[in-house]
């Protein structure tokens, strides 16, 4: 069915890309919003702005009736639930396809067997997908993980089936630990996410977090490569690259076909990540989990490819084949995407809503800056800190570093405290530079003097 | 006697409890010394802790539990 009337279903920076994207297919946009954001960017450049609700998300962004009140209401012909919100919940899928729109992602029941974090590896390891040792499926006992314990030792991560984007977590170093944090686990993840369920994992320690790009429309299936998302800070990531330099050929050809295979298995329509741990000393990846939704870090592989993800996604769901073959797609140079927060690395990333003062950003070739900003916008408190996403391109890694460099001194967002100083400092740094990091770099090196020395020296700039 | 007030440093949501089951850290009425904790704000997905700042007592709250709350805008009264 062809989309005439598009509703966004978010906020943010996601909002004004899918803008974009809808606009570019000459759709109409229609943008829910809360009382918080009667004045994001997202909101101006809509056609079409619906208040759906109160400040609090769960009195806006993730109500659903409200959300479909409003579709009905504007006429759409379909929603996009962005990422985070609503992206990954299988019920607001079916509500959209149940009001007679279209859900702008795969159906409710992939996301329901794929958001299953142990149906999930149950697909992966049935294709022939490595995945983290681990419990066979969701375990009620300690007795039940003993296996586990026994075959990769301590420490364990203790996860929530019904978890992932690196909640839901828990690591055990000893069986005392363990059994706190069991009972503690099961109880949380019924709180958060109404599922107990558990299921247990070894540590992979040391490395590297990679994941490859999919896109789907149920029948054929392509992977856009591979990216690696390494500097990671509480679970959450900071800093992303496409490709993964580090990997083979052959591994990463592997790699990326394992993805395919898991979207094959799943029949599966859209643009979705797998996530994988990688362990550089024997070249062996391990399955984490699938995203059914756009990543915040999606712009790093359509620099490299060419690809516009978003239009893909839209097109997928009016019902067009992909029109992309995977012998087409080829990788051209390398991309590292640096997530600007508002956040003040001085003070240990304390979060700073405020008001944005004057604005420079760079432009140029191989530039490019995703933002809901704009000057003398207040920055809302109740959403997460994101404020864009700086992406560089260069011929190589190098020549992308280089080019971010000159990108980040280019940044000015006055106002407000952000990440762009930890960025500056990671661009320098002689191991980011190489290349040698794991997931476990960044908190380490943030303990540092080094951290210590760049990041306070900014504060007396 | 004067009545002292105790503002929010930063803009976000006000919480008067640590967890939905967890009792109040302050019920209306109690006497507070300065580094007692009185609420929590939630500001772009992290909660920080709110002391009182002061001693006084009979603490009079002025923001609800899960109310939005403004940079500055006044939590509670103490007397000194």
């Amino acid at each position: 069915m062809t989309i005439h009337s598009l509703l966004i279903a978010n906020r943010g920076e996601i909002a004004v890309r899918i803008n974009r994207a809808a606009k570019a297919l000459g759709m109409r946009c229609i943008q829910v919003y809360s009382d918080a954001d009667a004045d994001s960017l997202a909101v101006r450049l809509a056609d079409e702005a619906v208040n759906i609700g109160l400040p609090p998300a769960a009195k806006s962004y993730l109500d659903i009736g409200a959300i479909i009140e409003a579709a009905r209401r504007t006429g759409a012909d379909a929603v996009h639930p962005g990422y985070g919100f609503l992206a990954e919940n299988a019920n607001f899928a079916d509500a959209v396809e149940g009001a007679g729109l279209v859900f702008v992602g795969p159906d409710g029941d992939t996301i329901r067997l794929l958001g299953d974090k142990v149906a999930a590896r149950e697909v992966a390891r049935r294709v022939g997908v490595p995945t983290v040792p681990g419990s066979a499926g969701r375990i009620s006992s300690i007795e039940e993980a003993q296996g586990v314990i026994v075959d990769s030792g301590f420490p364990v991560m203790i996860k929530a089936a019904a978890g992932g984007g690196g909640r839901g977590i828990r690591i055990a170093h000893t069986e005392e630990e363990f059994e706190r944090f069991f009972s503690q686990a099961a109880a949380e993840a019924q709180a958060a996410f109404g599922d107990g369920g558990l299921y247990v994992e070894a540590v992979i320690g040391k490395a590297r977090h990679v994941e490859v790009q999919l896109l789907g429309d149920g029948k054929h299936f392509v992977h856009c490569f591979e990216r690696e998302c390494s500097l990671q800070r509480r679970r959450q990531k900071v800093w992303e690259e496409a490709g993964a330099v580090m990997l083979s050929a052959a591994v990463r050809n592997r790699l990326c076909e394992s993805a395919v295979a898991i979207a094959r298995e799943v029949s599966y329509r859209g643009a979705g990540t797998v996530e994988y741990l990688y362990d550089e000393a024997t070249e062996a990846f391990y399955f984490i989990e699938v995203n059914t939704r756009i990543q915040v870090e999606h712009p790093a592989t359509e620099m490299i490819t060419g690809v516009d993800l978003v239009i893909e996604m839209l097109r997928i769901a009016s019902g067009e084949p992909l029109g992309l073959r995977q012998a087409d797609l080829k990788v051209n140079g390398h991309a590292i995407e640096c997530r600007i927060n508002a956040e003040d690395p001085a003070h240990n990333f304390m979060p700073f809503p405020g008001t944005v003062g004057a604005l420079s950003v760079p432009e140029g070739e191989g530039i490019r800056f995703d933002t809901l900003l704009y000057e003398s916008y207040q920055v809302p408190p109740f959403y997460d800190s994101l404020l864009g996403k700086l992406i560089v391109w260069g011929e190589d890694r190098s020549a992308a570093l280089a080019r971010l460099r000159t990108a980040l001194a280019g940044l000015k967002i006055g106002g407000l405290p952000t990440t762009v100083p930890l960025h500056a400092a990671l661009a320098e740094n002689a191991d980011v530079k190489a290349g040698r990091f794991n997931t476990l770099f960044l908190e380490e090196w943030l303990q540092g003097e080094e951290a210590v020395r760049q990041l306070k020296k900014e504060e007396v700039a | 006697m004067s009545t002292i007030e105790i503002k929010s440093p930063l803009p976000g949501t006000f919480y008067r409890r640590s967890a939905p089951d967890k009792p109040e850290f302050k019920n209306e009425g109690d006497d507070v010394a300065s580094s007692d904790t009185i609420g929590l704000i939630e500001v772009m997905k992290t909660f920080i802790e709110v002391p009182a700042g002061v001693a006084g007592k009979g603490i009079v709250f002025r923001i609800g539990d899960a109310e939005a709350v403004m940079a500055g805008q006044v939590i509670a009264e103490v007397e000194e």
